[in-house]
């Protein structure tokens, strides 16, 4: 499948109805779904077949994804039902059987899916919102979780944070693009029309 | 939820050592149909906590497919590979509850959907 397919395909993907604030929640972008994705398949091989998690999945478009360029499995992971939900119309509209979703607090999950998956994929929230610290949460957990690799989205400025987060965990830490995360309005207080956040898509590995 | 993902879930409920299988009490079971292959499923049962699927199959009454333990060179015996991908990967727990084997806590499962949230003091 190629880059624009899987791209167009990613827009067909319905996103939240009413994105709560407090979660952080917005869609991840059809082009950087799909770029992240294509280079998680092609470059590295880590979805076809492969037992993937999504965590902070929302409405689902890492997830469908991931299942369309065909994963073994992929399970999504969301604390918020009505997120949920639109991930399983969703599911139901791409008409895919290889999904599955937990609802759950990614930040209690401790080490319960120790090592299970081959691989996790996210873009968790940036601890924008009363929640400062998640998103190390986030990877904490997610390495914990996956056997090969984690893909995962983060503020490049705080890549020196992670890079020395990454040395205390041992794991190997790969920023793979830069990436302009355009994200527009999405709630009613957002002043500007859209607001161009730098994001580093990054490959984390046991080492 | 697939008994893959079941395979997987545990309970965190406060004070509880050993919430795991979490006990499967289905309403509604659906079969969904997934493409079958043989690599990912052999790569999946050495992950497997193997007794647990047998229960879940059991808790699900469809059992009578599966071997109690694992017979040896697994990988090339396709009717078993199907069987295995059969309980694993296209039987859903559409409506239910799980629940923790310790506790008695019940998780529900909605939609498909299981909702292992518990509340603050848990």
């Amino acid at each position: 499948m190629k880059l624009k397919e899987l791209e167009s395909c990613l827009q067909q993907v319905d996103g939240f109805e009413e994105p709560k604030i407090l979660l952080e929640q917005y869609p991840t972008s059809p082009h950087i779904a799909g770029c992240m994705l294509y280079t998680i398949h092609n470059t590295f091989d880590d979805i076809q077949h492969k037992l993937v998690a999504d965590l902070g999945c929302g409405c689902g478009v890492l997830s469908i994804g991931v299942a369309v360029l065909d994963a073994g499995l992929c399970v999504g992971f969301d604390i918020d039902k009505d997120a949920l939900d639109i991930f399983k119309g969703n599911v139901e509209d791409f008409e895919l059987s290889n999904i599955d979703m937990v609802q759950c607090d990614v930040c209690s999950i401790g080490s319960s899916y120790a090592k299970k998956f081959d691989t996790v994929v996210m873009n968790p929230p940036f601890g924008t919102k009363h929640n400062q610290g998640i998103d190390m949460q986030f990877l904490r957990t997610a390495i914990s979780m996956a056997s090969t690799a984690v893909y995962s989205l983060h503020k490049t400025s705080t890549r020196d944070h992670i890079q020395k987060k990454a040395n205390d965990w041992k794991v190997k830490m790969e920023v793979i693009a830069e990436l302009r995360y355009d994200l527009p309005a999405s709630y009613k207080f957002h002043k500007k029309k859209s607001v161009d956040i730098q994001v580093d898509f990054i490959r984390f590995t046991p080492t | 939820m697939k008994l893959l993902t079941h395979n997987m879930l545990t309970s965190h409920v406060k004070g509880v050592t050993k919430g795991y299988p979490l006990i499967i009490k289905a309403t509604e079971v659906k079969v969904n149909e997934l493409e079958f292959n043989a690599q990912f499923v052999s790569r999946m049962i050495p992950k497997l906590e193997w007794n647990a699927l047998i229960q879940a199959a059991e808790w699900l009454g469809r059992s009578q497919d599966l071997p109690s333990t694992l017979i040896p060179n697994y990988e090339n015996d396709e009717e078993f590979l199907h069987k295995v991908h059969r309980i694993l990967l296209e039987v859903e727990v559409i409506e239910g509850c799980l629940q923790c084997p310790e506790s008695g806590r019940e998780f529900p499962i909605s939609k498909g959907v299981p909702n292992m949230l518990l509340i603050e003091d848990e």
